[in-house]
């Protein structure tokens, strides 16, 4: 049982000789009754591990070529579990392009403890050497950003990182392990919003951190006990039975992906297309030699003509609503909600126009996706 | 002692428990409904950018319908403004502490459950936070050890193993006259605030492993964390949703769903307990009981260590494992299992010996627990 998507249907092995259920059972137990006094026993608080929770961060492990994976609450508790294994004193390197809520991490939570960041572009490595100071302990960074998809060689950063003796670490929402395994590509530590692909179905708020060195995991383990932003049993099992519909999801979303771009691009109402899944794109020769697609996300820059938030809000089965890589489409206007914060010319310095529009692109008919954005579109001009 | 003060204005603890979560269902469901939805559709753009999280819906880690129900049914519970609930009582603390900065210091009781003693090491060695601990008995000694660094005094009561309880009020008062910045947090678990209600006694923040006592069921993790403050809400609410420890919608039900028998439930706790602490007091077994007198945890010493182990490997009825709080009666031996990771002086000089017990009584029948307890004293 080597192949990928063999393994997302049947996961670890399971050897429950008491029933021969397939599927591990939801324990909500958060006690485990000890034998007699002394004996060693593998579960004993529910913080401290799960069976379930147990079944779903060995699959995380193995699906991402790690040897322990952890679930997590929430993506930001995954980000927050990884980086509280530094501490005061220490720096990072950090993608410029990261995830908003990150940036919020290290700047309002981490740095009051003493841990510094240095945002950089890491599409070049020139300029991550660049940052490196003697205190400088990991380059953290998404190799998809969000929502320009701009691509960095995960590659690359690692071999700097091993140049200087540095963790990598990666944030792998965009393309989940389906497409990218960065464990095998050079990096150390691997971080999911699990509510996203993963899990795949806007039921779950969930995060996974999984690694392949053995004290890393032990620093790891160590955070998820003492802070205790552990997964539920029941979300953990939600987040297992999604898993096995990763690889059947992923490969509709792009093909409808696909096939919105083909529809798209010659209309005189789309002036631009970001998606680094096309040859032509850029980021696609490296994106191609590191991944086997670029996942359901793209984003699109409408015309001037366009009216981008009338264009928003006609739409029927595109949802306005944040978060992505689910089973249903959903839109979002960059310009008025992820990155409101920036001032309008801080926006356009990152790509940011009025006009730009993410779609996270679901399972449905493309023929009715198609037909949702003309009707819009129609209606916005 | 707690008088569970309340305005005219408010329901009694009974009703607010029983009715938890009612009236909030745009439907009329009686019980409300369990929104797994992990992100929540804007109907216009411009309720997106005009977005209120304190009152609507858009990204499951914010908040949704089921965790909203159970933080303000823990705000009026505790009688705080705001509640805040987590994916375990570890992370409650984490969320309580994280208004502590780099050079802050914090006071503690010295008698606490062992995970807190861990994550103030951690933040020692990882943040630069300083610890002290104050042996709970003169308040004048507490006093003393403030500083202007002190940013929080942390205290648990009835202390855990030990049972000895803290005049939150005292403290409180005498702590807020050295400075009213310092925040005093109480850790509410074991008397829960059918019990005890230390927001009204002056402190300034409850926690909660809601694990035990408010579950009350030994099926769900869960912390919590009611404030007094809103100022210090805010504060909060930014770390909360930063860090992401958040309670899931399931779990979030079912913590509602037990809140709703919360009162019941410790009544019973406390009446099998006191029938517990009169067989214990008379056992030839028994050299000493620790019991405040309500509430259900109960701890004693045995005279032998052989005893200890013939009591934890032969119980039927009662369950040899960690945790407490919950309908079915547990026991643990803190010294290996609960306070493990506090030094073996302290543990010493506290009291947690080796023969020392923590009986958590649950709500079987209490002539059965005795039983239970007297056969497995008497196995050969």
């Amino acid at each position: 049982m080597t192949e990928f998507n063999t393994r997302l249907v049947h996961g670890p092995a399971q050897n429950d000789n008491q029933t021969g259920a397939v599927n591990v059972p939801i324990y909500t137990s958060t006690t485990y009754r000890y034998p007699k006094i002394g004996a060693s026993v593998q579960y004993d608080y529910g913080r401290s591990g799960n069976p379930t929770r147990q079944y779903l961060e060995d699959q995380l492990a193995a699906l991402e070529h790690g040897t322990r994976g952890f679930a997590l609450s929430s993506g930001m508790a995954a980000i927050h579990t990884a980086l509280a294994i530094f501490k005061a004193g220490d720096h990072i390197i950090v993608g410029d392009q990261i995830y908003g809520g990150t940036f919020r991490l290290l700047n309002q939570f981490f740095k009051r403890w003493g841990l510094n960041a240095t945002p950089v572009d890491t599409r070049n490595p020139a300029a991550i050497e660049k940052a490196i100071q003697p205190n400088t302990k990991a380059i953290y960074f998404e190799p998809v950003t969000n929502p320009l998809l701009q691509v960095t060689s995960i590659k690359a950063v690692a071999d700097v990182a091993k140049k200087y003796h540095l963790l990598t670490i990666v944030d792998n929402t965009f393309l989940s392990p389906y497409l990218c395994q960065p464990l095998t590509l050079g990096a150390d530590i691997v971080i999911h919003s699990a509510t996203k692909y993963l899990a795949g179905h806007s039921d779950v708020s969930a995060g996974a951190v999984i690694t392949n060195d053995e004290e890393l995991g032990k620093r790891l383990y160590f955070i998820q006990n003492a802070l205790g932003a552990v997964l539920s049993p029941e979300d953990s099992n939600l987040v297992r039975r999604g898993l096995q519909t990763l690889s059947v999801r992923m490969d509709r979303q792009q093909a409808n992906v696909k096939a919105i771009i083909a529809h798209l691009q010659p209309l005189s109402a789309v002036k631009k297309i970001y998606y680094p899944g096309l040859s032509g794109q850029p980021g696609y020769e490296t994106l191609s030699s590191q991944a086997k697609g670029a996942g359901g996300v793209l984003s699109v820059e409408l015309s001037d003509d366009v009216d981008a938030v009338r264009f928003v809000n006609s739409l029927q089965l595109f949802q306005l609503a944040v978060s992505l890589g689910s089973v249903e489409s959903l839109v979002e206007l960059p310009s008025k909600m992820s990155h409101a914060e920036l001032s309008p010319t801080e926006q356009l310095k990152a790509g940011i126009t009025p006009g730009l529009i993410r779609l996270a692109v679901g399972i449905e008919d493309q023929r009715d996706l198609i037909a949702d954005l003309d009707q819009a579109l129609a209606k916005a001009r | 002692m707690c008088e569970c003060q309340k305005n005219e204005s408010e329901l009694s603890l009974a009703t607010i428990a029983a009715q938890a979560g009612n009236h909030e269902d745009e439907r009329g469901a009686v019980s409300l409904p369990i929104y797994l939805s992990s992100n929540y559709r804007h109907p216009t753009l411009k309720e997106a950018i005009n977005f209120d999280a304190t009152k609507n819906y858009t990204y499951s880690r914010l908040s949704t319908p089921n965790r909203r129900a159970v933080e303000k049914t823990l705000a009026s519970l505790e009688g705080g403004t705001t509640g805040f609930a987590l994916s375990s009582g570890m992370a409650a603390v984490q969320l309580a502490l994280s208004i502590l900065k780099t050079g802050d210091r914090l006071i503690s009781l010295d008698d606490l459950y062992g995970g807190d003693f861990r994550y103030f090491d951690y933040l020692k060695k990882h943040a630069g936070i300083e610890f002290d601990q104050w042996n709970g008995q003169k308040i004048s000694e507490l006093v003393a050890k403030l500083t202007s660094d002190t940013k929080i005094v942390w205290l648990e009561t009835p202390s855990n193993p030990t049972m000895k309880e803290i005049d939150i009020h005292a403290v409180a008062t005498a702590v807020h006259e050295y400075d009213p910045q310092i925040k005093v947090i109480v850790d509410n678990t074991f008397y829960t605030p059918i019990y005890q209600r230390p927001l009204l006694e002056g402190a300034d923040v409850v926690i909660h492993s809601a694990t035990k006592y408010l579950s009350g069921h030994n099926d769900l993790l869960g912390g919590a964390v009611v404030v007094k403050d809103e100022k210090l809400a805010d504060e909060y609410y930014d770390y909360y949703i930063t860090t992401g420890d958040t309670l899931d919608s399931f779990d979030s039900w079912l913590l509602l769903r037990s809140l709703k028998t919360l009162k019941v439930r410790m009544a019973q706790h406390t009446k099998n307990a006191q029938a517990i602490v009169e067989y214990l007091k008379q056992a030839p077994e028994v050299e000493k009981v620790l019991y405040p007198g309500k509430g259900g945890m109960v701890s004693f010493y045995l005279k032998e260590e052989s005893q200890v182990e013939r009591l934890l490997n032969n119980v039927k009825v009662i369950t040899f494992a960690e945790s407490l709080g919950g309908i079915e009666s547990l026991i643990t031996i803190p010294y290996y299992q609960t306070h493990a990771d506090v030094p073996v002086k302290q543990r010493q000089r506290l009291g947690i010996t080796t023969k020392l017990l923590r009986l958590s009584v649950g709500l079987e029948d209490a002539d059965d627990l005795i039983k239970d307890i007297k056969q497995a004293l008497a196995y050969r």
